[in-house]
Protein backbone atom coordinates (compact mmCIF):
# COMPACT_ATOMS: atom_id res chain seq x y z
CA UNK A 1 0.00 0.00 0.00
CA UNK A 2 1.40 3.44 -0.85
CA UNK A 3 0.26 6.27 1.10
CA UNK A 4 -0.98 9.81 -0.75
CA UNK A 5 1.86 12.10 -0.04
CA UNK A 6 0.85 14.95 2.47
CA UNK A 7 -0.65 17.79 0.92
CA UNK A 8 2.10 20.65 1.07
CA UNK A 9 4.37 18.26 -0.53
CA UNK A 10 2.03 17.58 -3.46
CA UNK A 11 1.95 21.25 -3.89
CA UNK A 12 4.90 22.07 -3.48
CA UNK A 13 6.90 19.04 -5.81
CA UNK A 14 6.41 18.60 -9.47
CA UNK A 15 5.34 15.09 -10.21
CA UNK A 16 9.39 13.87 -10.69
CA UNK A 17 9.83 15.33 -6.75
CA UNK A 18 11.52 18.52 -7.70
CA UNK A 19 10.96 21.80 -5.81
CA UNK A 20 8.69 24.31 -8.20
CA UNK A 21 7.36 25.88 -4.57
CA UNK A 22 8.80 26.26 -1.82
CA UNK A 23 6.09 26.84 1.14
CA UNK A 24 7.13 24.72 3.94
CA UNK A 25 9.70 22.43 5.12
CA UNK A 26 7.45 19.81 6.82
CA UNK A 27 7.08 16.47 4.62
CA UNK A 28 9.72 17.78 2.21
CA UNK A 29 12.70 14.79 1.84
CA UNK A 30 15.99 15.15 3.38
CA UNK A 31 17.51 14.71 0.21
CA UNK A 32 15.42 17.77 -1.13
CA UNK A 33 16.77 19.66 2.18
CA UNK A 34 20.50 18.64 0.65
CA UNK A 35 19.91 19.91 -2.29
CA UNK A 36 18.73 23.36 -1.29
CA UNK A 37 22.22 23.21 0.84
CA UNK A 38 24.21 21.87 -1.60
CA UNK A 39 23.20 24.19 -4.14
CA UNK A 40 23.40 27.53 -1.84
CA UNK A 41 27.04 26.32 -1.21
CA UNK A 42 27.55 26.92 -4.61
CA UNK A 43 26.08 30.80 -4.88
CA UNK A 44 27.86 31.65 -1.48
CA UNK A 45 31.41 32.72 -3.48
CA UNK A 46 28.66 34.88 -5.64
CA UNK A 47 28.84 37.56 -3.32
CA UNK A 48 32.70 37.35 -2.64
CA UNK A 49 33.21 38.30 -6.49
CA UNK A 50 34.16 41.19 -8.87
CA UNK A 51 30.35 41.09 -10.42
CA UNK A 52 28.31 39.25 -7.83
CA UNK A 53 25.90 38.33 -10.20
CA UNK A 54 24.94 35.16 -12.24
CA UNK A 55 22.57 35.40 -15.29
CA UNK A 56 20.39 32.27 -14.37
CA UNK A 57 17.53 34.33 -13.77
CA UNK A 58 17.67 36.60 -16.56
CA UNK A 59 14.38 37.98 -17.99
CA UNK A 60 12.31 36.78 -15.47
CA UNK A 61 10.32 39.01 -13.27
CA UNK A 62 9.96 38.12 -9.18
CA UNK A 63 7.62 39.82 -7.29
CA UNK A 64 7.75 40.53 -3.75
CA UNK A 65 4.21 40.40 -2.47
CA UNK A 66 4.29 41.58 1.23
CA UNK A 67 0.85 41.52 2.60
CA UNK A 68 2.92 42.00 6.03
CA UNK A 69 5.98 44.60 6.17
CA UNK A 70 9.27 43.00 6.92
CA UNK A 71 12.15 45.35 5.30
CA UNK A 72 14.71 42.81 6.25
CA UNK A 73 13.27 39.85 4.63
CA UNK A 74 11.88 41.80 1.59
CA UNK A 75 15.97 43.33 1.35
CA UNK A 76 17.57 39.77 1.27
CA UNK A 77 15.10 38.54 -1.28
CA UNK A 78 15.84 41.21 -3.25
CA UNK A 79 19.72 40.86 -3.37
CA UNK A 80 19.18 37.42 -4.20
CA UNK A 81 16.52 37.56 -6.86
CA UNK A 82 18.62 40.53 -8.74
CA UNK A 83 21.82 38.48 -7.77
CA UNK A 84 20.69 36.02 -9.96
CA UNK A 85 19.56 38.60 -12.43
CA UNK A 86 16.25 38.86 -12.41
CA UNK A 87 13.62 42.24 -12.50
CA UNK A 88 12.51 42.75 -8.87
CA UNK A 89 8.96 44.43 -8.46
CA UNK A 90 8.10 45.31 -4.30
CA UNK A 91 4.57 45.15 -3.41
CA UNK A 92 3.99 46.41 -0.39
CA UNK A 93 -0.01 44.99 -0.38
CA UNK A 94 -0.43 46.20 3.37
CA UNK A 95 -0.50 49.43 2.33
CA UNK A 96 -2.06 49.39 -1.35
CA UNK A 97 -4.54 47.92 -3.41
CA UNK A 98 -6.33 45.79 -0.31
CA UNK A 99 -6.78 48.84 1.46
CA UNK A 100 -8.54 49.77 -2.14
CA UNK A 101 -11.13 47.14 -1.56
CA UNK A 102 -9.38 44.82 -4.23
CA UNK A 103 -9.23 40.99 -3.61
CA UNK A 104 -6.62 38.90 -2.84
CA UNK A 105 -7.36 37.36 -6.25
CA UNK A 106 -8.12 40.22 -8.05
CA UNK A 107 -4.42 41.43 -6.68
CA UNK A 108 -3.08 38.34 -7.97
CA UNK A 109 -4.43 38.11 -11.42
CA UNK A 110 -3.42 41.58 -12.21
CA UNK A 111 -0.15 40.56 -11.67
CA UNK A 112 -0.13 37.42 -13.16
CA UNK A 113 -1.04 39.75 -16.12
CA UNK A 114 2.19 41.69 -15.74
CA UNK A 115 4.07 37.96 -16.29
CA UNK A 116 5.43 37.16 -13.27
CA UNK A 117 7.28 34.21 -12.79
CA UNK A 118 7.50 34.04 -8.79
CA UNK A 119 5.77 35.41 -6.14
CA UNK A 120 7.66 36.37 -2.58
CA UNK A 121 4.84 36.19 -0.34
CA UNK A 122 5.10 36.77 3.14
CA UNK A 123 1.65 37.00 5.08
CA UNK A 124 -0.03 37.86 8.52
CA UNK A 125 -2.23 34.61 8.24
CA UNK A 126 -1.02 31.05 8.48
CA UNK A 127 -1.31 29.27 5.13
CA UNK A 128 -1.79 32.11 2.51
CA UNK A 129 1.06 31.23 0.45
CA UNK A 130 -0.60 27.58 0.35
CA UNK A 131 -3.69 29.08 -1.32
CA UNK A 132 -1.69 31.36 -3.31
CA UNK A 133 0.38 28.46 -5.08
CA UNK A 134 -3.15 26.69 -5.34
CA UNK A 135 -4.61 29.72 -7.03
CA UNK A 136 -1.77 31.06 -9.04
CA UNK A 137 -1.37 30.15 -13.05
CA UNK A 138 0.50 27.51 -13.83
CA UNK A 139 4.19 28.38 -14.81
CA UNK A 140 4.37 31.08 -11.77
CA UNK A 141 6.50 29.73 -8.50
CA UNK A 142 5.53 30.58 -5.08
CA UNK A 143 8.23 30.92 -2.27
CA UNK A 144 6.76 31.34 1.26
CA UNK A 145 8.58 34.54 2.93
CA UNK A 146 6.97 33.79 6.25
CA UNK A 147 3.16 33.28 6.51
CA UNK A 148 1.19 33.69 10.25
CA UNK A 149 2.59 31.38 13.15
CA UNK A 150 2.98 28.51 10.97
CA UNK A 151 6.38 28.86 8.85
CA UNK A 152 9.43 31.00 7.61
CA UNK A 153 10.82 28.13 5.83
CA UNK A 154 13.78 29.92 4.11
CA UNK A 155 15.01 31.17 7.31
CA UNK A 156 14.88 27.86 8.49
CA UNK A 157 16.94 26.41 5.75
CA UNK A 158 19.74 29.45 5.95
CA UNK A 159 19.80 28.04 9.97
CA UNK A 160 20.26 24.90 8.70
CA UNK A 161 23.29 26.19 6.08
CA UNK A 162 24.83 27.91 9.01
CA UNK A 163 24.60 25.04 11.19
CA UNK A 164 26.11 22.76 8.35
CA UNK A 165 28.69 24.98 7.84
CA UNK A 166 30.11 25.72 11.24
CA UNK A 167 29.41 22.34 12.66
CA UNK A 168 29.59 20.48 9.07
CA UNK A 169 26.57 18.13 9.18
CA UNK A 170 23.84 17.29 11.38
CA UNK A 171 24.14 13.74 12.72
CA UNK A 172 24.66 13.77 16.96
CA UNK A 173 24.04 17.48 17.14
CA UNK A 174 21.99 18.65 19.98
CA UNK A 175 20.16 22.47 19.22
CA UNK A 176 18.42 24.21 21.67
CA UNK A 177 15.71 27.41 20.49
CA UNK A 178 15.09 29.70 22.73
CA UNK A 179 12.00 32.28 23.64
CA UNK A 180 9.06 33.18 22.45
CA UNK A 181 8.14 29.71 20.23
CA UNK A 182 4.45 30.11 20.53
CA UNK A 183 4.45 33.17 18.38
CA UNK A 184 7.50 31.87 16.37
CA UNK A 185 6.97 30.88 13.00
CA UNK A 186 10.61 29.81 12.46
CA UNK A 187 10.72 27.78 15.22
CA UNK A 188 8.36 25.05 13.73
CA UNK A 189 10.46 25.59 10.56
CA UNK A 190 13.65 24.86 12.27
CA UNK A 191 12.07 22.08 14.36
CA UNK A 192 10.49 20.00 11.00
CA UNK A 193 13.91 20.69 9.12
CA UNK A 194 16.45 19.86 12.31
CA UNK A 195 14.65 16.51 12.18
CA UNK A 196 14.20 16.06 9.04
CA UNK A 197 18.19 16.20 8.30
CA UNK A 198 18.83 14.19 11.23
CA UNK A 199 19.91 16.36 14.46
CA UNK A 200 20.21 14.10 17.81
CA UNK A 201 18.39 16.31 19.48
CA UNK A 202 15.82 19.66 18.91
CA UNK A 203 14.94 21.58 22.69
CA UNK A 204 12.29 24.22 23.03
CA UNK A 205 13.43 26.56 25.99
CA UNK A 206 10.97 29.27 27.06
CA UNK A 207 7.97 30.06 29.97
CA UNK A 208 5.27 27.70 30.03
CA UNK A 209 2.88 30.75 28.34
CA UNK A 210 5.25 31.23 25.19
CA UNK A 211 5.39 27.30 24.69
CA UNK A 212 2.70 25.87 22.07
CA UNK A 213 0.50 23.24 23.49
CA UNK A 214 0.82 21.11 20.83
CA UNK A 215 5.31 21.18 20.70
CA UNK A 216 6.01 17.21 21.39
CA UNK A 217 4.23 16.49 18.41
CA UNK A 218 7.21 18.64 16.61
CA UNK A 219 9.88 16.25 17.80
CA UNK A 220 11.42 18.43 20.37
CA UNK A 221 12.52 18.55 24.14
CA UNK A 222 10.58 21.08 26.07
CA UNK A 223 12.67 22.86 28.94
CA UNK A 224 11.22 25.90 30.88
CA UNK A 225 14.58 26.15 32.86
CA UNK A 226 17.33 27.42 30.73
CA UNK A 227 20.46 26.02 32.08
CA UNK A 228 18.92 22.56 32.23
CA UNK A 229 17.78 23.15 28.76
CA UNK A 230 21.68 24.53 27.23
CA UNK A 231 24.16 21.84 29.19
CA UNK A 232 25.77 20.42 26.32
CA UNK A 233 24.20 22.03 23.15
CA UNK A 234 26.15 22.34 20.01
CA UNK A 235 23.67 25.14 18.78
CA UNK A 236 21.70 27.75 20.52
CA UNK A 237 19.48 29.34 18.67
CA UNK A 238 17.77 32.67 20.12
CA UNK A 239 14.35 34.11 19.05
CA UNK A 240 13.24 37.51 18.90
CA UNK A 241 11.58 38.83 21.36
CA UNK A 242 8.10 40.54 19.73
CA UNK A 243 7.77 43.23 21.84
CA UNK A 244 3.80 43.79 21.65
CA UNK A 245 3.88 40.34 22.97
CA UNK A 246 5.22 41.89 26.41
CA UNK A 247 1.97 43.96 27.05
CA UNK A 248 -0.56 40.17 26.56
CA UNK A 249 0.16 39.19 30.11
CA UNK A 250 1.95 36.45 28.70
CA UNK A 251 5.44 37.77 30.32
CA UNK A 252 5.79 38.89 33.93
CA UNK A 253 8.38 41.86 32.46
CA UNK A 254 10.98 42.15 30.23
CA UNK A 255 13.36 42.39 33.09
CA UNK A 256 12.55 39.32 34.55
CA UNK A 257 12.27 37.72 31.00
CA UNK A 258 16.17 38.39 30.31
CA UNK A 259 16.43 37.45 33.77
CA UNK A 260 15.25 33.77 33.22
CA UNK A 261 15.64 33.36 29.50
CA UNK A 262 18.34 36.05 27.94
CA UNK A 263 21.25 34.79 26.55
CA UNK A 264 24.61 36.17 28.35
CA UNK A 265 28.01 34.83 28.71
CA UNK A 266 26.89 33.21 32.17
CA UNK A 267 23.89 31.02 30.86
CA UNK A 268 26.41 30.37 27.66
CA UNK A 269 29.11 28.29 29.62
CA UNK A 270 26.45 25.60 30.13
CA UNK A 271 26.68 24.27 26.28
CA UNK A 272 29.22 22.73 24.91
CA UNK A 273 32.81 24.70 24.91
CA UNK A 274 32.43 24.97 20.45
CA UNK A 275 28.62 26.38 20.94
CA UNK A 276 27.91 28.52 18.06
CA UNK A 277 24.78 31.51 18.75
CA UNK A 278 22.66 32.55 16.70
CA UNK A 279 19.31 34.79 15.87
CA UNK A 280 17.09 35.27 12.89
CA UNK A 281 17.22 39.06 13.68
CA UNK A 282 16.62 41.70 14.25
CA UNK A 283 18.19 41.53 18.13
CA UNK A 284 16.61 42.97 21.21
CA UNK A 285 20.15 43.29 22.92
CA UNK A 286 19.35 43.21 26.50
CA UNK A 287 15.91 41.43 25.71
CA UNK A 288 16.51 38.04 24.97
CA UNK A 289 20.57 38.54 24.13
CA UNK A 290 23.30 40.48 26.00
CA UNK A 291 25.65 42.26 23.97
CA UNK A 292 28.47 40.75 25.12
CA UNK A 293 27.29 37.27 23.57
CA UNK A 294 25.59 38.91 20.00
CA UNK A 295 29.11 40.58 19.47
CA UNK A 296 30.86 37.78 20.79
CA UNK A 297 33.82 34.94 19.70
CA UNK A 298 30.99 32.44 19.07
CA UNK A 299 28.00 34.40 17.89
CA UNK A 300 27.28 33.92 13.67
CA UNK A 301 24.24 36.16 13.55
CA UNK A 302 26.04 38.19 10.90
CA UNK A 303 27.33 35.03 9.25
CA UNK A 304 23.57 33.85 8.90
CA UNK A 305 22.05 37.24 7.20
CA UNK A 306 24.78 36.17 4.33
CA UNK A 307 24.17 32.70 4.01
CA UNK A 308 20.65 34.02 3.77
CA UNK A 309 21.24 35.25 0.58
CA UNK A 310 22.73 32.45 -0.77
CA UNK A 311 20.17 29.98 0.25
CA UNK A 312 17.39 32.42 -1.05
CA UNK A 313 19.28 32.38 -4.18
CA UNK A 314 19.14 28.52 -4.11
CA UNK A 315 15.54 28.31 -3.44
CA UNK A 316 14.47 30.97 -6.07
CA UNK A 317 16.53 28.93 -9.01
CA UNK A 318 15.29 26.05 -7.75
CA UNK A 319 11.70 26.39 -8.06
CA UNK A 320 12.44 28.32 -11.11
CA UNK A 321 13.91 25.53 -12.79
CA UNK A 322 11.00 23.25 -11.09
CA UNK A 323 8.22 25.36 -13.04
CA UNK A 324 10.18 25.00 -16.07
CA UNK A 325 10.62 21.13 -16.22
CA UNK A 326 7.14 20.83 -15.17
CA UNK A 327 5.67 23.21 -18.23
CA UNK A 328 8.59 23.41 -20.74
CA UNK A 329 9.32 21.70 -23.79
CA UNK A 330 12.43 19.33 -22.67
CA UNK A 331 14.29 19.32 -25.80
CA UNK A 332 15.89 15.92 -26.86
CA UNK A 333 19.44 15.82 -27.22
CA UNK A 334 22.64 18.13 -25.88
CA UNK A 335 24.58 17.68 -22.77
CA UNK A 336 25.22 20.91 -24.87
CA UNK A 337 28.89 20.41 -25.24
CA UNK B 1 35.22 2.69 -29.08
CA UNK B 2 37.04 3.11 -26.07
CA UNK B 3 40.35 4.61 -24.77
CA UNK B 4 42.43 3.24 -22.20
CA UNK B 5 44.28 4.62 -19.28
CA UNK B 6 47.58 4.25 -21.19
CA UNK B 7 45.79 5.53 -24.19
CA UNK B 8 44.89 9.10 -22.11
CA UNK B 9 48.07 8.88 -20.85
CA UNK B 10 49.28 9.21 -24.05
CA UNK B 11 47.09 12.11 -25.14
CA UNK B 12 47.51 14.00 -22.12
CA UNK B 13 51.40 13.71 -22.53
CA UNK B 14 51.34 15.18 -25.74
CA UNK B 15 48.82 18.39 -24.63
CA UNK B 16 51.36 18.48 -21.57
CA UNK B 17 54.18 18.95 -24.00
CA UNK B 18 51.96 21.50 -26.82
CA UNK B 19 51.27 23.41 -23.45
CA UNK B 20 54.57 23.90 -22.15
CA UNK B 21 55.80 25.25 -25.41
CA UNK B 22 53.14 27.84 -25.77
CA UNK B 23 54.74 31.53 -25.76
CA UNK B 24 54.76 34.29 -23.20
CA UNK B 25 53.65 34.28 -19.80
CA UNK B 26 52.98 30.90 -18.05
CA UNK B 27 49.06 30.65 -17.86
CA UNK B 28 46.57 29.54 -15.23
CA UNK B 29 44.93 26.66 -15.52
CA UNK B 30 40.69 26.26 -15.67
CA UNK B 31 38.73 23.29 -15.48
CA UNK B 32 35.25 23.21 -16.39
CA UNK B 33 33.31 20.53 -13.74
CA UNK B 34 33.95 17.53 -13.78
CA UNK B 35 35.67 16.40 -16.54
CA UNK B 36 37.66 19.19 -17.77
CA UNK B 37 38.49 19.80 -14.05
CA UNK B 38 39.82 16.08 -13.97
CA UNK B 39 42.00 16.87 -17.36
CA UNK B 40 43.21 20.33 -15.87
CA UNK B 41 44.49 18.52 -12.72
CA UNK B 42 46.49 15.35 -14.51
CA UNK B 43 47.61 17.85 -17.14
CA UNK B 44 49.12 20.01 -14.37
CA UNK B 45 50.99 17.24 -13.09
CA UNK B 46 52.70 15.95 -15.89
CA UNK B 47 53.98 19.90 -15.87
CA UNK B 48 57.53 20.27 -14.86
CA UNK B 49 56.64 23.66 -13.73
CA UNK B 50 52.77 23.25 -12.38
CA UNK B 51 50.57 26.15 -12.88
CA UNK B 52 47.83 27.58 -10.68
CA UNK B 53 45.20 25.71 -11.19
CA UNK B 54 41.31 26.19 -10.90
CA UNK B 55 37.86 24.87 -11.53
CA UNK B 56 34.79 26.66 -13.02
CA UNK B 57 30.99 25.13 -12.68
CA UNK B 58 29.09 27.07 -15.55
CA UNK B 59 25.56 25.54 -14.85
CA UNK B 60 25.03 29.26 -13.64
CA UNK B 61 25.55 30.53 -17.16
CA UNK B 62 24.26 27.61 -19.44
CA UNK B 63 22.08 29.49 -22.07
CA UNK B 64 19.44 25.90 -21.89
CA UNK B 65 17.96 26.86 -18.13
CA UNK B 66 14.64 27.42 -19.41
CA UNK B 67 14.71 24.23 -21.23
CA UNK B 68 16.60 21.94 -19.03
CA UNK B 69 16.62 23.87 -15.01
CA UNK B 70 19.42 23.57 -12.73
CA UNK B 71 21.52 20.60 -13.00
CA UNK B 72 21.15 18.61 -9.49
CA UNK B 73 24.58 18.68 -8.27
CA UNK B 74 26.41 22.47 -8.89
CA UNK B 75 29.71 22.51 -7.65
CA UNK B 76 31.22 25.27 -6.52
CA UNK B 77 33.79 27.85 -8.54
CA UNK B 78 36.78 27.92 -7.34
CA UNK B 79 39.53 30.41 -9.12
CA UNK B 80 41.84 30.44 -6.01
CA UNK B 81 43.96 33.64 -8.63
CA UNK B 82 43.23 36.76 -9.42
CA UNK B 83 41.72 36.53 -12.95
CA UNK B 84 42.38 40.21 -13.99
CA UNK B 85 45.09 40.48 -16.31
CA UNK B 86 45.69 36.64 -16.30
CA UNK B 87 46.27 34.61 -18.89
CA UNK B 88 43.74 31.47 -18.84
CA UNK B 89 43.89 27.99 -20.50
CA UNK B 90 40.56 26.86 -19.96
CA UNK B 91 39.93 22.92 -19.87
CA UNK B 92 37.61 20.81 -20.99
CA UNK B 93 37.48 17.24 -21.58
CA UNK B 94 34.96 16.96 -24.71
CA UNK B 95 34.30 19.79 -27.13
CA UNK B 96 31.24 19.86 -29.01
CA UNK B 97 28.87 22.76 -29.84
CA UNK B 98 30.89 25.50 -27.66
CA UNK B 99 28.12 26.41 -26.08
CA UNK B 100 29.89 25.42 -22.92
CA UNK B 101 32.77 27.54 -23.44
CA UNK B 102 30.79 30.56 -24.28
CA UNK B 103 29.17 30.00 -20.89
CA UNK B 104 32.98 29.55 -19.23
CA UNK B 105 33.68 32.88 -20.80
CA UNK B 106 31.06 35.05 -19.70
CA UNK B 107 31.65 33.64 -16.20
CA UNK B 108 35.32 34.49 -15.80
CA UNK B 109 34.62 37.66 -17.08
CA UNK B 110 31.93 38.42 -13.73
CA UNK B 111 35.83 37.69 -12.30
CA UNK B 112 37.59 39.68 -13.62
CA UNK B 113 39.29 40.42 -17.18
CA UNK B 114 41.72 38.09 -18.25
CA UNK B 115 44.51 39.27 -20.36
CA UNK B 116 43.85 35.93 -22.98
CA UNK B 117 42.11 32.98 -22.90
CA UNK B 118 43.07 29.66 -24.77
CA UNK B 119 41.25 26.28 -24.96
CA UNK B 120 42.66 23.00 -23.89
CA UNK B 121 40.52 20.06 -25.22
CA UNK B 122 40.94 16.23 -24.69
CA UNK B 123 38.47 15.31 -27.50
CA UNK B 124 36.74 17.86 -30.18
CA UNK B 125 33.68 15.66 -31.76
CA UNK B 126 32.80 18.43 -33.92
CA UNK B 127 29.09 19.77 -34.24
CA UNK B 128 30.15 22.99 -33.25
CA UNK B 129 26.84 25.77 -33.61
CA UNK B 130 29.08 28.93 -32.35
CA UNK B 131 32.66 30.22 -33.56
CA UNK B 132 34.85 28.62 -30.87
CA UNK B 133 37.63 26.48 -31.54
CA UNK B 134 40.58 24.50 -29.63
CA UNK B 135 44.16 25.70 -29.32
CA UNK B 136 45.06 22.70 -28.15
CA UNK B 137 43.74 19.45 -29.20
CA UNK B 138 44.19 15.78 -27.74
CA UNK B 139 42.07 14.20 -30.53
CA UNK B 140 39.92 15.05 -33.49
CA UNK B 141 36.78 12.75 -34.09
CA UNK B 142 33.67 12.44 -36.36
CA UNK B 143 30.87 11.18 -34.59
CA UNK B 144 27.29 11.24 -35.53
CA UNK B 145 25.25 13.55 -34.01
CA UNK B 146 23.62 10.91 -31.32
CA UNK B 147 27.06 9.75 -30.12
CA UNK B 148 29.40 11.42 -27.22
CA UNK B 149 32.75 10.45 -25.55
CA UNK B 150 32.17 10.24 -22.17
CA UNK B 151 35.33 10.72 -19.84
CA UNK B 152 34.90 8.78 -16.25
CA UNK B 153 37.26 9.39 -13.26
CA UNK B 154 38.99 11.65 -11.68
CA UNK B 155 41.42 8.24 -11.59
CA UNK B 156 41.85 6.24 -13.94
CA UNK B 157 40.76 8.33 -16.78
CA UNK B 158 39.53 6.23 -19.21
CA UNK B 159 36.80 7.53 -22.24
CA UNK B 160 34.50 5.50 -24.56
CA UNK B 161 31.69 6.32 -26.96
CA UNK B 162 28.49 6.06 -25.99
CA UNK B 163 25.29 6.74 -28.28
CA UNK B 164 22.38 8.70 -26.10
CA UNK B 165 18.95 8.39 -25.77
CA UNK B 166 16.36 11.06 -27.33
CA UNK B 167 16.00 12.42 -23.83
CA UNK B 168 19.15 13.29 -22.94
Amino acid sequence: MTLAPPPSSRVQLTEDGKLRHFLSVEHLSRSLLEEILDTAASFVDVGDRAIKKVPLLRGKTVVNLFFESSTRTRSTFELAAKRLSADVLNLDIAKSATSKGETLLDTLRNLEAMAADMFVVRHQDSGAPFFIAEQVTPRVAVINAGDGRHAHPTQAMLDMYTIRHYKGGFAGLKVAVVGDILHSRVARSQAHALNILGAEEVRFIGPKTLLPRDVEALGVTVFTDMIQGLKDVDVVIMLRLQKERMDSALLPSEGEFYRLYGLNNDKLRHARPDAIVMHPGPINRGVEIASEVADGPRSVILNQVTFGIAVRMAVMSMAISGQESAHGQPQGDLDGR
Amino acid sequence: MRWSEEQIETRLGEIADALAALPGEPPCLVGIQSGGAWVAAALNERLAQPLPIGSLDVNFYRDDFDTRGLKRSVKPSDLPFEVDGAHIVLVDDVLMTGRTIRAAMNELFDYGRPASIRLVVLFDIGHRELPIRPDICGETLALPPHQRVELRGPAPLVAEVRTIRPDE
